[in-house]
């Protein structure tokens, strides 16, 4: 999260460089080190998932797509981020508004629960839902009496997707809404504005960024989740194989090509959204660093004003 | 509009921010609250705006109780320290905001927003964001916003606080011209009080919560009701005394204290204007020399050292201190016309006494 916050500091990053001028020798070899390291670890492999999908052609890689199993786990994905995702903006939203908008006990308290599913290992986040909830589980009678499946079911795959994102959109939400803080809310509540007002038109357009990003790595992380989603899914082929399950399974059965065919989706997605993410950053840093650049031009300053008669 | 409050109290936990106050603002008035930072005025003008919940009492907003009013339906126009311009809306939006929420037409709009773009200077800004205005453009985009849906009352917490000093003054004057034109109901919290005399109708003077005094600025200044108002309003030299034959003794400052017997300790409070200098040493019964000048535009204030080494500090205008020859390290006589007996803060204070048997007409009088 630290590197976020640091890379949105555009005009810091400009000021350094003055400030920690090395030798042209440092500096390149320092360049050269980065950039190999980024190639080996980083570049060549993502070539190579997309070099191993195509290896037997395009009509290939078609045909493993539009398998009826690799289709059911391309939809079954789509749908457990379209449900967790929206329902994480939700949690988001709110608690990030609770965190950044009130003063109230157990506020910290909050905050670390914010942050439990960064620190608990996903497979523990999907053991704790198996626990809960399967067969042997705390509520699996009562659930199993009603003929309710959670486990080995999307309902339990949506529950572990959404614990597992859980802090994306409140962890962005809350600097921004706290550096915001609650007078423009307050302006727009004294100009007439109810409730419902002041949000959509405050409170959204002031986090807007903070929030899109937020959804985006929310939406990268709901559908590239392995760990979790493999303990509640229980595998079974073409109901209960998202994505990335998908993937290990074809590998697993030795059939590569499908397997990297599949994993050049997710791949496809981590660029897009690698993409937006930057977009978004320049743009919010061109609405929002317009000021430097523009300053108040000197034929307007207040003096003027006062001096000339605007009343009359 | 008149707005009144009645024994408001507000307690925010343990802490009591404002303590039983009442007062009344008329129809039309200019008021200023005035106190230290921490005295509770911002609270009580907040909960005017009814952004604050009284713990105990009663607003009223032209006799009709407002406790249980929200916000929204107060029609107040409420202006932020910090202004709290929306910084997602352009100029244009930000003074539009209030209208489109109370569903006014499209039309009526355009027309009020670009009336008030007019009135502010602001014509030909209605396209830049909050960050691409200076300060003062910002006051002023604050205010018209607050202004478009013609509240009944204008409501500015600190409204010069944010603004460089430079212009501060001009604003002032600003104000109190945009409050002649408008005519409406005008309350506004500063921790100055210069900016609270010169722009108010009244004055209601806060200290720790509680209301010291209400008045036009200069009854406020001539009649201080205690010892708070008194040093919190204009400049007040303070000494402590002690009576010996009906006479408080300061060094060698004496002061009429008929009635106080032997060892009474009295605090005496007299206003710089109170000091009268000459450069004939005969002419007054103390001596004293000038240490400092110090120039604030045209007043200058004055420090004397006395024989005894007490300080007491004067103010004059620059042609009485040419007329009277003075120059640091100058020798003068000196005397103090008038000067009060201070109580013990938050008791009444005595009315003002004369000090010498006859007061001749003194140069720098009034300031």
């Amino acid at each position: 999260m630290a590197g976020i916050v640091t890379k949105r500091n555009h005009a810091g990053r400009a000021q350094s460089q003055r400030g920690t001028e090395e030798s042209p020798w440092a500096k390149w070899t320092l360049i050269s080190i980065a950039m190999a390291f980024c190639l080996v670890f980083l570049l060549l492999p993502l070539v190579n998932v997309f070099a191993q999908a195509f290896a037997k052609g395009w009509a290939h890689y078609g045909q493993a797509l539009t398998h009826p199993d690799s289709w059911a786990a391309i939809k079954l994905t789509l749908l457990v981020a379209a449900i967790s995702v929206p329902l994480n903006v939700l949690f988001g939203l709110a608690a990030a508004w609770a965190i950044a908008k009130f003063e109230f006990r157990g506020k910290s308290l909050l905050i670390t629960l914010i942050d439990l599913p960064f620190s608990v290992s996903p497979v523990v986040a999907g053991l704790m839902f198996v626990v809960l909830f399967g067969l042997q589980g705390f509520f699996g009678e009562w659930l199993n009496d009603r003929d309710l499946r959670i486990i080995f079911a999307v309902p339990g795959i949506t529950l572990a997707t959404i614990f597992v994102t859980f802090p994306f959109v409140a962890r962005e939400l809350i600097p921004v809404m706290q550096a915001t803080g609650t007078e423009q809310e307050q302006a727009a509540l004294t100009l007439g504005a109810n409730g419902w007002q002041t949000f959509w038109h405050v409170t959204l357009p002031s986090v807007k960024w903070g929030l899109i990003y937020g959804i985006i790595l929310c939406n990268a992380r709901a559908m590239g989740e392995f760990g979790a989603v493999s303990v509640v899914s229980g595998h079974i082929t073409g109901q209960t194989d998202t994505m990335p399950l998908r993937v290990e399974k074809l590998y697993n059965e030795y059939q590569g090509p499908a397997a990297f065919a599949v994993a050049s989706l997710l791949a496809l997605l981590a660029l897009v959204t690698l993409g937006i993410k930057t977009f978004l950053e320049w743009k919010q840093a061109r609405e929002f660093g317009w000021a430097q650049q523009a300053p108040v031009p000197a034929s307007e300053r207040d003096t003027d004003f006062v001096t000339r008669e605007n009343l009359g | 509009m008149s707005i009144e409050l009645k024994h408001i109290t507000k307690k925010f936990g343990e802490v009591t921010a404002v303590n039983r106050v009442s007062f009344t603002v008329n129809e039309g008035e200019l008021v200023g609250l005035l106190g230290p930072s921490g005295g509770g005025k911002t609270t009580v003008l907040r909960m005017i705006a009814g952004l604050e919940m009284p713990t105990e009492g009663d607003v009223l907003i032209r006799g009709q109780r407002v406790n249980d009013v929200s916000v929204q339906q107060r029609n107040i126009g409420f202006v932020f320290q910090s202004y709290a311009l929306f910084k997602t809306m352009n100029v244009f939006h930000n003074i539009a905001f209030g209208l489109k929420v109370k569903k006014w037409r499209k039309a009526d709009i355009l027309a009020r927003v670009m009336e008030l773009l007019e009135l502010f200077g602001l014509g030909g800004l209605e396209k830049r964001y909050p960050h691409q205005l200076s300060g003062g453009q910002r006051q002023r985009v604050a205010i018209a916003r607050a202004l478009a849906p013609k509240p009944s009352v204008l409501l500015l917490d600190e409204p010069f606080g944010a603004v460089d000093a430079k212009i501060r003054q001009e604003l002032r004057e600003w104000l109190v011209t945009l409050h002649h034109e408008l005519n409406v109901t005008t309350i506004f919290v500063t921790h100055d009080q210069e900016e609270a005399m010169e722009v108010s109708n009244r004055i209601v003077i806060f200290s720790r919560g509680n209301l010291e005094q209400i008045g036009a600025p200069r009854e406020v200044y001539e009649q201080p009701s205690n010892e708070f108002v008194a040093r919190f309003v204009g400049v007040m030299n303070v000494l402590e005394t002690e009576v010996r034959g009906g006479v408080a003794r300061a060094n060698e400052l004496e002061f009429p204290a008929h009635g106080q017997p032997d060892g009474a300790r009295l605090r005496i409070g007299f206003r710089p204007y109170a000091v009268q200098v000459s450069p004939d040493l005969a002419m007054y019964p103390y001596r004293a020399v000038l240490r400092h000048t110090f120039f604030l535009g045209v007043l200058l204030r004055l420090e004397f050292e006395l024989a005894s080494g007490l300080i007491i500090r004067s103010r004059m205008t620059k042609e009485d201190y040419a007329q009277l020859g003075l120059a640091d390290d100058r020798e003068v006589s000196l005397q103090i016309r008038n000067f009060r007996v201070l109580a013990r803060e938050g008791a009444e204070l005595p009315p003002e006494q004369i000090a010498v048997k006859e007061a001749p007409p003194t140069l720098g009088e009034g300031i």
